[in-house]
């Protein structure tokens, strides 16, 4: 198995662990954070700034100390500043399901692990909405998608 | 307001950060879950690998949560099974067409200070709480 696998491997476990830590894989807590006239729950803000924060300062010591990634290839990361309507419809879009399920994509992958029939209908559904993006949609909206 | 946490949501987040961090220093991949996601369906080969190998990290690391302790799972948001599979599919047709979910935009596209992802936050956050607010008024 390549370095690279075993280095993504690792990520996603202690990424999922983050995740669980921090309360995104109860999607009541996300929508008691999104709930702004009701009970509104404000952990999760608390997720955002620690997560941001620490990838803030660790990724621009990274592109300070490293000219390529430790395993090789080169650091893949966008440079576009244009702001389009794609980017607004499909945050549009993605909060609204957000909102409504109460999963954003990490979470939902990670509670396939508990067994959650939930999750694995959003992580279904989530697919067969990709296929429908790249298939119908990003072809009337006319640009090309961001590859990550 | 309701009684918020602060430490657990901190270290979780700072985990987080330091995974998404970890993707960048050792394969200089962005750690967007929808991208990465969207990628195990759409590409082949080495760059289909390295994606399903993170998918793979995230699900075991799932299990490994659901056998320290099931209530890192616990769902209470009364939203049902329509519900999720409704909000699946504007999220997989969402992050696609907007290039990136709370990862890719929320956590290293703000980390990076890029504008678009700083748009999309604000956007699908104001989003969302419109979508709860309508969501709530409706059955509660």
């Amino acid at each position: 198995m390549a370095k690279s696998n075993i280095a993504s491997f690792i990520c996603g476990i202690l990424f999922s662990i983050g995740l669980g830590i921090s309360g995104m894989t109860q999607p009541q807590k996300v929508i008691g954070f999104l709930d702004v006239f009701g009970e509104w729950d404000l952990s999760l803000a608390f997720v955002m700034f620690g997560a941001v924060l620490s990838y803030l300062i660790l990724q621009l010591w990274i592109q300070r100390n490293f000219s390529i990634p430790v395993l090789g290839g080169s650091f893949q990361i966008t440079t576009r500043k244009d702001l389009d309507r794609s980017l607004i419809i499909g945050a549009l879009l993605f909060g609204s399901g957000w909102g409504l399920g109460g999963y954003c994509p990490g979470p939902a992958i990670t509670s396939l692990g508990s067994g959650s029939l939930n999750a694995l209908l959003f992580v279904v559904a989530m697919g067969i909405g990709m296929l429908v993006a790249d298939r119908v949609i990003s072809p009337m909206l006319s640009y090309e998608i961001v590859k990550r | 307001m309701t009684e918020f946490e602060v430490l657990m949501p901190l270290t979780g987040g700072v985990l987080i950060g330091i995974s998404a961090s970890m993707m960048l220093l050792f394969s200089g991949r962005i750690a967007g879950v929808s991208g990465i996601f969207g990628g195990t369906l759409f590409k082949q080969g080495k760059e289909r690998a390295w994606r399903l190998s993170f998918i793979a990290g995230l699900i075991a690391g799932g299990v490994l949560l659901y056998i320290i302790n099931a209530e890192f799972f616990e769902n209470s948001s009364g939203r049902g099974l329509l519900a999720v599979t409704i909000a699946g599919l504007l999220v997989g047709i969402g992050t696609r067409v907007g290039g990136g979910c709370t990862s890719g935009h929320g956590v290293c596209g703000i980390g990076r200070l890029s504008l678009r992802s700083i748009v999309a936050t604000v956007t699908f956050v104001l989003a969302g709480m419109a979508i709860v607010v309508l969501v709530q008024s409706f059955y509660y």
